[in-house]
């Protein structure tokens, strides 16, 4: 079980508290958390990726494991503790604005 | 008996503001969508109950919220919105070639008889319309594809399509402006599109006349008569009589003729009212005071209404989608400012009252009259 922090506006938009936990299916990855984030929570679909290009929104970041992910490539699996659940996935506002 | 519901969109979430016929109470809801900027919220004239609102991050993108139950309870819709085609360019600030990206949905536009279709005008400048009830938008590509695409540019806030109005004697009809492009009409549903500029005249462009180039900032029209538009331009308030074939300005006395709202009154087509702001530079009202002016022959002829409203030390500004009226007699106006105040007139803009006076910056208001 894949476990995923959304940050605060977003649990108010998928309406959930707290973490999510995702079934993911084959390799773990940023493509994959992401697609089964987005096919449970389909108002999300948009708000961490474009539409079209898939590419990440410039003010999101992914952390995991005390380590900035946003940049690794899409199907680059993600660590061994996301993978088991020992760690979550971490989806973060970047701090903008001042 | 008779009721009012303003639609209130701001920098940090949408308000609903409600009262009965008289106006002088008014019960608050919200911020819905806590700390999302909402460039506008409306209702469809077909189903009162049914609204949208534009909710956007600088974040998390685009979302186009629904509501069913007039504001109780939302739920997010279809928020992808890709061009048709191959989206091309348009100019940049510097006159670059520049690819048209979709920033952001300032206007919706539901239709008239139809509570399922709704229009939404975007950044960069394009029509889409949804007629799922917001699930699913489809560009109306004969705007951008019309030609002039290509040239046009954006105005300081942005390449945006803001205002949308249909003309209600004729379902193919409708107008749409952008800034800074200019005004556009369609006479088949949005097929195909021109522009309807002639007689404006913009100082800031290289060819002041030019067919596209203008920064119009807010058109507005009286249900019945369609034929006639008001327009405030960046600079100039205007008038055609004949659809936006030509324009005639109607600036008349106003102490500044810049300014982004424009309407008219709901029972008096010749009526309107604007808000004039000093400069394009100083976007604040004149010697801090903050006036609504109107005009009861359709422009040149106005007179400053200020019963109720700061006449001193007043620097907020008033945006396109910020006024609004509703349909009682007597008719109520209603604006919304940067400095989070929402003011409503119940006898057409005589005496004036802060319905709220500390919202998140103003971005829009809308009115609904409830019988």
């Amino acid at each position: 079980m894949i476990r995923v922090v959304l940050p605060a506006h977003l649990r108010t938009l998928a309406r959930v508290e707290g973490e999510v936990k995702l079934d993911v299916q084959g390799a773990v990855t940023q493509r994959s958390v992401l697609d089964a984030l987005e096919a449970c929570y389909p108002m999300l679909r948009g708000t961490l990726r474009d539409h079209v290009t898939q590419q990440r929104r410039p003010f999101v970041r992914f952390f995991a494991c005390e380590e900035d992910l946003s940049h690794e490539p899409p199907d680059a699996p993600l660590p061994d503790a996301v993978a088991t659940g020992t760690e979550p996935f971490l989806v973060v506002g970047a701090i903008a604005g001042g | 008996m008779s009721k009012v519901r303003v639609l209130v969109g701001t920098r940090k979430g949408a308000f609903v503001l409600a009262s009965d016929g008289k106006r002088e109470h008014w019960e608050i809801s919200g911020p819905h969508f806590a700390g999302w900027e909402i460039y506008h919220v409306k209702g469809s004239p077909a189903d009162l109950n049914r609204l949208y609102a534009s909710q956007s991050s600088g974040w998390y993108g685009q979302l186009i919220q629904r509501s069913n139950d007039a504001g109780k309870t939302w739920e997010p819709v279809g928020n992808k919105f890709v061009y048709d085609g191959v989206p091309g360019t348009h100019q940049w600030y510097d006159g670059t070639p520049h690819p048209w990206e979709f920033k952001r949905v300032w206007h919706l536009e539901p239709s008239l008889t139809d509570p399922e279709t709704v229009y939404a005008g975007v950044e960069d400048a394009a029509l889409f319309r949804s007629t799922d009830g917001g699930q699913n938008w489809h560009e109306l590509p004969g705007l951008r594809g019309h030609g002039s695409g290509p040239r046009w540019h954006p105005g300081a806030g942005g390449m945006c399509l803001h205002t949308i109005v249909q003309d209600p004697s004729n379902p193919g009809r409708m107008f749409i402006a952008i800034s800074a492009a200019g005004a556009f009409r369609t006479d088949d549903g949005g097929q195909t599109w021109r522009p309807v500029n002639r007689g404006l005249h913009s100082q800031q462009i290289p060819d002041p006349d030019a067919e596209v180039g203008h920064c119009v900032h807010r058109i507005a029209m009286h249900r019945s008569r369609p034929g006639v538009l008001f327009m405030q331009k960046h600079w100039d308030v205007m008038r055609s009589n004949d659809a936006g074939e030509s324009w005639q300005e109607v600036s008349g006395n106003l102490p500044t003729d810049f300014g982004f709202p424009i309407d008219v009154h709901a029972h008096e087509p010749e009526t309107i009212y604007v808000v004039p702001i000093k400069s394009d530079s100083e976007h604040f009202p004149p010697d801090g005071k903050l006036r609504v002016y109107r005009s009861r022959t359709g422009g040149n002829e106005w007179e400053a209404l200020t019963k109720g409203l700061p006449q001193s030390d007043c620097y907020v500004n008033v945006l396109r989608d910020a006024m609004a009226v509703d349909s009682l007699d007597k008719c109520g106006v209603y604006f919304g400012t940067t400095g989070g105040q929402v003011y409503a007139s119940a006898d057409a803009g005589d005496n004036w009252a802060p319905i709220v006076r500390d919202l998140p910056p103003v971005l829009s208001v809308e009115v609904q009259t409830l019988s």
